[in-house]
């Protein structure tokens, strides 16, 4: 009939609190960083997914990486002046992948040369990356100036280049850049464009472009340089060829991605007698990048979920020991005539109070801390809605979960004793 | 229509019918009230005497509606509360009795005011009208001027009138008066008694319990206790 208002229940909680305020902010405190370690823990899961996403977005979700790798055995026994070890992946085997799935889109054959750079006095230790005008299709990139390569430069073996935008500054400083002259090694190409480069390769996925390369057509670089890398170790020479260090193949469509590299393995492993060569899919490092994500999150969430359940516990002890020192009040309120119900409304709303008021400061340290993240250890991190309104909810839940047990005992309280209570 | 009445005479408040309360303790059972007949009359001023364990705080528990009868009937203005449950009897609580205790029993942490409040807020009554409410009493128990204080800042005549101001915020029917002056000095006893004496005069039922004989002088009728039964009545 006549209903108890919340408002003057909350009012008075808040009243009661206030009277012991180092005990409440103490008792928040547990609730304080169990929600501010939630927060801060999605927003800095939810920011390295975003980042892992992205990286895949610039490695091409679509893309198949098939690179050289020098096999296992081969090390050991290198040691002759006059050996030269063969391996990788050669001209044949990008035409085979052509000509063999129809899934396939695209193939960019990938040659890598490591050259200085030369423009006059200035000199740029660079990576030379003889491919195809696909390249650019399945790497794109902004082009900042000129063009990129064309199938006409791979036809004539043009002796041109296309510099990043960080190669193009260091060597060519303010002078005009199209249409200069540089020397790789011994030899001059004209610069023809200037594309932007990706900075920031971290992690697990490796992009394939780097900050400082030179872009050229592989029927040049292999007619300029050859396939034979000659390298100097401490007092014997190595000599490798390898035909070509890259094959990036990129596939219509997603769900083809994982089957297709899977045949390309098969093919591939038929035609080399060593395992010199290693597929990456994009996707699956993905996906393999989500599962640890999970993992990551059910561990940090774990830790977080205890921290939360310190916080209420800490809130049920100081409501307990609040019931048994006010049992006295309690038998007065119960004498004038208070029902067990509005005993344990308000004891409850203290506790709700208590945990609430710990949410709100846990949220305001949960959201600085993602700030500071970001700020000093330079990681990109998320807040988002659900990141805000979960914290706050399960600290709600808290102090009912909590207070419950307290309140109930507080109702129990017999008025007759109560008042005899010293 | 007729309504169903149940007790005969509207005069009376409270009527216990052959009361019993036993309390189990250990394997032994004590019977702290032994078949009480009593009638309590509007407008009586009651003083209930008898030495310790003469079973007069479980009549006036029983009376308050904070213990239960374990035989016989208790009519509460004429109807049967015997088997009331826990929420109904603290309905009666709140709307028809005032409690007033030896010990003051205020609530440390309230301002007088809101400790006279206290009954209004657990009636639902809104703020301003309660406040003003509370300032009527306090001036009618010469308090107006303390009401921003807390219980520990006032003396033990100066608690026991906010007591008592509490206790008629409800506009009780009865109200029950445990030894009320009973942690006070004489002089302070005799102006709390002059109030209480003010307040049957102005139509209020009183049930006191006292062990004092000047104070039970002040009430009108005296009912003496011994061993759960009621010894004698003394009416005037």
């Amino acid at each position: 009939m006549k209903q108890i208002k919340f408002s003057r229940e909350l009012a008075s909680g808040i009243q009661t609190l206030l009277l012991h305020k180092l005990r409440s902010f103490l008792t928040m405190l547990g609730v304080v960083f169990g929600v501010g370690s939630v927060v801060a823990m999605l927003a800095v899961g939810e920011g390295a997914s975003k980042d892992a996403l992205e990286q895949i977005r610039k490695l091409g979700s679509h893309n198949i990486l098939i690179s050289s790798i020098k096999p296992v055995e081969e090390g050991a026994t290198g040691t002759t002046p006059s050996f030269m070890s063969i391996y990788g992946l050669t001209y044949l085997d990008h035409d085979r992948i052509q000509e063999s799935f129809s899934s396939v889109r695209k193939n960019v054959p990938v040659k890598l040369i490591r050259k200085e750079a030369r423009l006059g006095e200035r000199a740029l230790e660079l990576r030379v990356v003889g491919t195809s005008h696909q390249w650019f299709e399945v790497i794109p990139r902004p082009v900042l100036g000129g063009r990129t390569l064309m199938p006409g430069d791979l036809a004539d073996k043009s002796p041109v280049v296309v510099l990043t935008e960080f190669g193009a500054r260091k060597l060519l400083a303010t002078r005009h850049t199209i249409g200069q002259i540089i020397r790789l090694g011994v030899d001059s190409f004209t610069v023809i464009g200037i594309v932007k480069n990706e900075t920031g390769s971290s992690g697990a996925m490796q992009i394939p472009d780097r900050e400082i390369d030179a872009y050229i057509p592989i029927t040049t670089a292999r007619s300029y340089f050859g396939d034979v890398v000659i390298k100097r170790t401490a007092g014997s020479r190595l000599r490798e060829k390898v035909e070509l260090n890259q094959i990036i193949v990129q596939v219509g469509s997603l769900d083809r991605v994982e089957p297709a590299a899977q045949a390309v393995e098969r093919m591939l492993t038929l035609f080399h007698q060593k395992k010199d060569f290693q597929i990456q899919v994009p996707l699956a490092l993905l996906r393999q990048a989500e599962a640890t994500k999970r993992t990551f999150n059910i561990v940090l969430g774990a830790i977080a979920g205890i921290s939360l359940l310190v916080g209420g516990i800490g809130i049920m002890n100081i409501m307990l020991a609040s019931v048994t020192e006010r049992t006295r009040e309690i038998g007065v309120r119960r004498a004038i005539g208070a029902k067990r119900k509005q005993i344990i409304i308000q004891f409850l709303i203290e506790a709700v109070v208590l945990s609430s008021a710990g949410g709100i400061l846990g949220l305001a340290v949960g959201m600085a801390i993602p700030f500071f993240i970001t700020w000093f250890a330079k990681m990109p991190t998320v807040i988002t809605p659900l990141g805000i309104l979960l914290p706050l909810f399960v600290s709600l839940g808290i102090g009912i979960v909590f207070g419950l047990y307290p309140a109930a005992r507080a109702a129990r309280v017999d008025p007759i004793i109560a008042l005899r209570h010293e | 229509m007729e309504a169903v009445v149940t007790d005969t005479r509207p005069e009376t408040v409270i009527r216990l019918e052959n009361a019993g309360k036993v309390y189990a303790m250990g394997n032994q059972q004590v019977a702290a009230l032994d078949g009480i007949d009593v009638a309590f009359e509007k407008g009586g001023f009651w003083a209930v005497m008898g030495s310790s364990g003469s079973g007069k705080s479980t009549l006036m528990n029983v009376i308050g509606c904070l213990d239960r009868l374990t035989s016989g009937r208790y009519l509460f203005q004429g109807t049967d509360i015997s088997a009331y449950d826990d929420d109904a009897l603290s309905d009666i609580r709140l709307r028809h009795l005032g409690f007033i205790f030896q010990s003051f029993n205020l609530i440390p942490q309230l301002t007088v005011q809101r400790n006279i409040e206290l009954p209004l807020y657990y009636l639902g009554w809104d703020k301003e009208k309660s406040q003003a409410h509370a300032r009527h009493l306090a001036s009618m128990v010469g308090l107006d001027t303390r009401l921003t204080h807390r219980p520990s800042e006032l003396s033990g005549g100066q608690m026991q009138r906010v007591a008592i101001a509490r206790a008629l915020a409800a506009d009780p029917d009865l109200i029950l008066a445990d030894e009320p002056t009973g942690n006070l000095d004489t002089r302070t006893s005799h102006q709390i008694m002059a109030l209480l004496t003010s307040l049957h005069q102005g139509g209020k039922t009183i049930i006191m319990v006292t062990h004092e004989h000047d104070l039970a002088e002040y009430a009108r009728n005296r009912l003496y206790m011994t061993d759960g039964r009621i010894d004698r009545i003394e009416k005037r």
